[in-house]
């Protein structure tokens, strides 16, 4: 008989590529989820995803209205993709999913990275995306710790009961 | 359900250690629930106790005890190392938070 042992989690590596507000928050939420819980998180945000943490961008997050199944008007009825392409829509549609949000004290990003690295989480960046996006390291958040190679955050990713997350 | 005693006191708590009956609760069950969690308790401590207590109907998250004006986030993680919510919720005798903030 085999017997069943668990390694609990002890750290997680969290990788966020993508600029929407639902790929944004799943990391953040991950990532404060794993330091109230007590254990180690590092998020390393790159390619679009670095609209996240940098500064002009970061709470202005949209959520798709076009191309996005699972979005639909009020009440559950399917959302018109051509209603989705009308200017200024995508932008109101986002900021009701943010103030929905803001009722269940879920935090725009600026503050939730506070909070994530108050508990001692850490935000990195990608070196290949800051260089391709032609962005600076004022432009990014104050909590980025460092801008990184992918292979600087994998060294930082090892140990006993470690997980790498992408979102 | 379980049975513990605590400070003298036979309790009824959960599987993880949470009171079952936040009125059963007094300062010295803080005080001993505190020890097995290696905490030695403040005046602070007590103080962001009470607003767990008194808030505990409203739903508790971390961000609001940020915003408790007793402690910032960063305080209270140092308060309760290793998981401030979780712990400082078991040590305040209401039921763990349903919370991923």
């Amino acid at each position: 008989m085999s017997e069943k042992k668990d390694t609990q989690v002890k750290k997680v590596a969290i990788i966020c590529a993508k600029a929407a507000l639902e790929d944004v928050y799943a990391a953040l939420v991950m990532a404060n989820g794993a330091v109230m819980e007590g254990m180690e998180a590092k998020v390393f945000f790159t390619f679009f995803g670095l609209d996240a943490i940098t500064k002009k961008q970061m709470n202005k997050l949209h959520t798709a209205t076009v191309g996005n199944p699972g979005m639909r008007m009020p009440g559950g009825l399917p959302f018109p993709t051509l209603l989705g392409t009308i200017p200024g829509v995508e932008a109101g549609v986002s900021a009701m999913m943010r103030s929905q949000m803001e009722k269940l004290d879920i935090p725009p990003v600026d503050e939730f990275l506070d909070m994530i690295t108050a508990g001692g989480g850490e935000i990195y960046a990608c070196k290949l995306a800051v260089d391709m996006f032609k962005l600076k390291k004022e432009d990014l958040s104050d909590h980025v710790i460092d801008i990184i190679t992918i292979g600087d955050f994998y060294a930082m990713a090892g140990g006993d009961g470690s997980q790498v997350i992408f979102t | 359900m379980a049975q513990k005693t605590i400070a003298g006191v036979n309790l009824q708590v959960t599987e993880e250690g949470y009171l079952e009956d936040l009125l059963q609760w007094t300062e010295e069950i803080a005080k001993g629930i505190a020890q097995e969690e290696g905490i030695e308790l403040t005046e602070k401590h007590f103080e962001v106790i009470k607003f767990i207590r008194d808030n505990v109907d409203a739903g508790l998250t971390i961000r609001k005890i940020g915003k408790s004006g007793i402690v910032d986030i960063k305080g209270f993680y140092d308060l309760f190392p290793g998981g401030p919510l979780k712990m400082s919720t078991k040590i305040a005798g209401v039921k763990k938070p349903a919370s991923c903030v």
